[in-house]
């Protein structure tokens, strides 16, 4: 065990002489989500203090990004949120054409928002899968991978891949959706209604799962404002911040869809209000489906892209929360002068140590799955 | 036969008795204790007092020593008490109590040689008709006993042990 | 000669090779029953249907590389395994298949006692396995482990003590007996007791939802992280033949051990074709199989509500109904 600073034991110092136990939850743990590693004090089995310890997967994407031309990029992106790839290219995408100011055709927004929806519900299951199984309801993983499966299967014939997609370019699309793809998206969509019943049926009235979620992990409004959190975490404490609805991209605005709100801002709450965001989703992907325009996929760009110089922000709701694109150009080459993401995963995993302090280990362990990070994204 | 298993058994319990405190690690001292506890449990068995030798190891090794693991597992060990106080001290204190557990013994063996064993606490003839005949029976006969001519005692020493868990209890929890 | 040693010798031979085998297939059956609760096959690749896997793992255990972590404890750290095993397969001596000889190897008249003593020896195994591993995590587990193993012993010895109030008898078969005389199980005489007991079981075998001790996605495998190859394996073994013990009590203390169900009722003697032992080993594997259905249906407890549910939940509950057998005992 390394011997940095964070890791001597502190004296607690009441009636009896006891030490603080300094544990390492990560890089390898099987619930961290990936390669973080969370330094715990412990007193017993009580969190007195969480650090967390981030970068094991860095690969400096944006400064990749700084050396590759605009329509590569796209690849790139993928390989931030690798669970959410096609949110990731949305965003930086319509960042560029924002740049550009180039008009995309009706139907390829309309493709965009399906393909951001579906991934939103591929996200979740993941989120909701890997979740449980950390509070120990291991089926649950299984049955939403079931679904996940589904939703992967319709990207393969959207695009050929099933996790890094590229499944879009400045403009519009690279392709046009395959026959009868409309006709299966809305037959899953039947499909996820009533495996969303099998979901709660197992964990949302459950004794167990609600005594371990609720009241963990509480975070006010204000306070999570102030710590820069976004996406379910945000709007679990009752926040109403969705760029979905506050900045209308892709075709959001011609869809009827709600924002749910949380109470509490406790575990329980987040939970709640990503198994409403699969309705939502549903219900976006149905009105898409029914009302998609015909037209071309592609908007008119240039063979070469070389955006004006200037600089843009721009933000999409990701599954984890608002992940937005800052690209900078210099109008002559034909690569971003800098390129920057605000990550939804990074700046939600802030919060992790304010919200772990007094809970328990196996709480850090439920925080860490409320909080819905990948750590792709984090360390980019 | 009989005699040949009670003195192995009372060498090997002694023999751990020893092992117990001058095992190095603390963890191992335990360790013997508990197995200390076992043989003794089977010389119950020997005695044919089958309910005293479960209750034995249900008790004292299967509870107690967990207990005891359990501090002695989380007790830092590295400054042993030695080095803390006056190791001359700590060995005349040591040799007054053996002295004085030597003397008990003595003067225990002594007095029942003399006075011959303690006659039985309640012949067979007061136990109710049902548990009269039989000596297999004994965890019954053990509950009558303890329930009519050793009542007080039993009450006391229950009201002992509720006092120490509250006590323990008022100790940990500062703010309850 | 021949009834003090061969007899007894040759049971213990049996027993002790139908448990391990029992203990294999039954991780078989867990896998499979999970796979099929979570809508997957389980393991199907080797023999048919997956049958052989439970060949295949024993050996694969036995050739893993046996490790030893650095600074552990060497001579606690193999002790640790065995005195979790052990005390598993010593209960088995008074657990009676059936009425009469070749079915128990012992009747002592403290049987009910001696299960329960015996089976409290096997958290020493656990909480030396976590201490000698000289590691956080198993530290920890076994910390909880000791913890939990003792409140939830209070909670199921209490509530055992009035299923023994109910019989009259400690004796193992006395208490299968004393079902047989009041014409009906215990689990219908003293259901709360039967569902105390069954929990408690869950709770002292580190099952879900009170699977704490090994928790793997807390604390990575828990009392066993440091653990591989053999040492593991007895880990293991032990872990799945006190599930079998759990079931053999609670289906003989609560479910008539080797009787049919309605053992008075003359119209379905036909159903004494089928011999008592395997009656028996049917209810034990039912009560098995509820093992694995809720190890797939619900989440972990938390450690502070897993000594909540023990303290302020089971042993209130169980001192009540023994409280409430005394009275009924007394006044009937």
């Amino acid at each position: 065990m390394m011997t940095d600073a964070t890791e001597a034991p502190r004296r607690i110092g009441q009636a009896f002489d006891t030490d603080e136990l300094v544990l390492n939850m990560g890089p390898q743990h099987p619930s961290t989500h990936g390669v973080l590693r969370v330094v715990l004090r412990l007193d017993g089995e009580r969190v007195v203090d969480a650090d967390c310890v981030i970068g094991y997967i860095h690969r400096g994407v944006e400064k990749l990004c700084e050396n590759r031309d605009w329509t590569q990029i796209v690849l790139l992106t993928d390989r931030m949120d690798y669970v959410a790839a096609a949110t990731s290219n949305l965003g930086y995408v319509e960042a560029v054409e924002k740049l550009m100011q180039v008009e995309v055709p009706r139907r390829a927004r309309y493709i965009r928002t399906i393909l951001a929806e579906l991934q939103r519900i591929a996200s979740h299951c993941l989120w909701l899968g890997t979740h449980a199984m950390d509070i120990g309801a291991m089926t649950v993983l299984l049955y939403s991978f079931r679904e996940r499966e589904h939703v992967l299967d319709l990207f393969e014939e959207y695009c050929g891949a099933r996790l890094t997609y590229n499944s879009m370019r400045i403009g519009g699309l690279p392709l046009d959706i395959p026959t009868g793809w409309d006709k299966r998206v809305s037959a899953f969509c039947d499909v996820m209604e009533t495996k969303l019943d099998e979901y709660e049926e197992l964990l949302t009235n459950n004794r167990i799962w609600v005594g371990r979620t609720r009241d963990i992990g509480v975070i006010s409004g204000e306070e999570a404002t102030a710590l820069g959190l976004c996406g379910p975490p945000l709007r679990g404490s009752g926040v109403s911040r969705d760029v979905r609805k506050d900045e209308p991209n892709a075709a959001y605005d011609e869809f009827e869809f709600d924002i749910p709100l949380g109470t509490r801002g406790d575990t329980y709450d987040r939970y709640l209000i990503r198994l409403e965001e699969f309705k939502q989703s549903i219900r976006i992907i149905r009105q898409a489906v029914e009302g998609l325009p015909e037209g071309p996929v592609m908007g008119k760009v240039p063979r070469l892209i070389k955006p004006p110089a200037g600089e843009t922000y721009h933000a999409v709701e990701s599954p984890k929360g608002e992940i937005g694109f800052f690209v900078v150009s210099d109008g002559r080459s034909t690569n971003p002068y800098r390129f920057r993401v605000r990550p939804p995963s990074f700046c939600n995993l802030q919060a992790l140590s304010r919200l772990c302090k007094g809970h328990l280990v196996a709480d850090v362990v439920a925080l860490i799955g409320t909080i819905d990070i990948v750590l792709g994204e984090v360390d980019r | 036969m009989e005699a040949f298993v009670f003195y192995l058994l009372a060498t090997l319990i002694l023999g751990l008795g020893i092992m117990v405190i001058t095992a190095r690690s603390a963890v191992h001292s335990v360790l013997f204790l508990v197995l200390n506890f076992l043989l003794v449990a089977i010389l119950y068995v020997t005695l044919s007092a089958q309910f005293v030798a479960v209750i034995q190891v249900l008790v004292y090794a299967g509870g107690i020593v967990v207990l005891y693991l359990f501090v002695v597992m989380l007790v830092s060990l590295k400054k042993a008490p030695e080095l803390r106080s006056d190791s001359r001290r700590v060995a005349r204190t040591g040799l007054l109590l053996a002295g004085a557990v030597l003397a008990e013994l003595i003067a225990i063996v002594w007095y029942t040689s003399a006075n011959g064993s303690a006659p039985p606490a309640q012949a067979a003839s007061d136990f109710p008709p049902r548990l009269a005949g039989d000596a297999m029976l004994n965890t019954e006969r053990l509950g009558w006993v303890l329930y009519t001519e050793y009542l007080i005692p039993f009450e006391v020493a229950s009201m002992l042990l509720l006092v120490a868990m509250i006590g323990a209890i008022v100790l940990a929890k500062k703010n309850l | 000669m021949l009834d003090t040693f061969v007899i007894p010798l040759l049971q213990i031979a049996v027993l002790v090779n139908a448990l391990l085998v029992t203990v294999t297939f039954l991780v078989l059956m867990e896998r499979k029953v999970m796979g099929w609760a979570q809508a997957r096959l389980g393991p199907m690749r080797v023999g048919p249907y997956g049958i052989l896997q439970a060949i295949v793992d024993p050996i694969k255990l036995i050739l893993k590389e046996d490790i030893t972590p650095a600074n552990a404890d060497r001579f606690v750290f193999t002790l640790a395994p065995i005195m979790s095993l052990v005390p598993a397969l010593v209960v088995f001596s008074v657990i009676p298949f059936g009425p009469e000889q070749p079915y128990y190897i012992a009747d002592i008249n403290v049987g009910l006692l001696f299960i329960i003593s015996v089976t409290s020896i096997g958290v020493y195994g656990i909480i030396l396995g976590g201490w000698s591993s000289n590691s956080k995590y198993p530290l920890l587990a076994s910390l909880r482990a000791s913890a939990q193993l003792i409140s939830y012993e209070i909670a199921v010895v209490m509530t055992l003590v009035s299923v023994v109030l109910t019989a009259g008898t400690l004796n193992m078969i006395g208490i299968v007996e004393a079902q047989r005389e009041a014409g009906l199980w215990f689990a219908f005489v003293q259901p709360v007791a039967c569902v105390l007991v069954f929990i408690g079981g869950l709770a002292e075998t580190n099952r879900l939802p009170f699977d704490l001790p090994e928790a793997e996605t807390e604390l990575t495998g828990g009392f066993h992280t440091e653990y591989s190859g053999m040492r593991f394996s007895l880990f293991f073994l032990a872990e799945y033949a006190n599930i079998i013990v759990i079931s053999a009590i609670v289906a003989l203390m609560f479910f008539g051990g080797w009787m049919r169900p309605f053992p008075n009722v003359e119209a379905l003697a036909f159903l004494d074709l089928i011999p008592g032992w395997v009656w028996f080993c049917g209810k034990i594997f039912f009560f098995l199989y509820l093992f694995v259905w809720i190890r797939a249906t619900f989440p972990r407890y938390r450690y502070d509500q897993l000594m909540a549910i023990g303290w302020k939940v089971l042993i209130p509950i169980a001192i009540g109904n023994l409280v409430l057998t005394g009275i009924a005992k007394v006044v009937l």
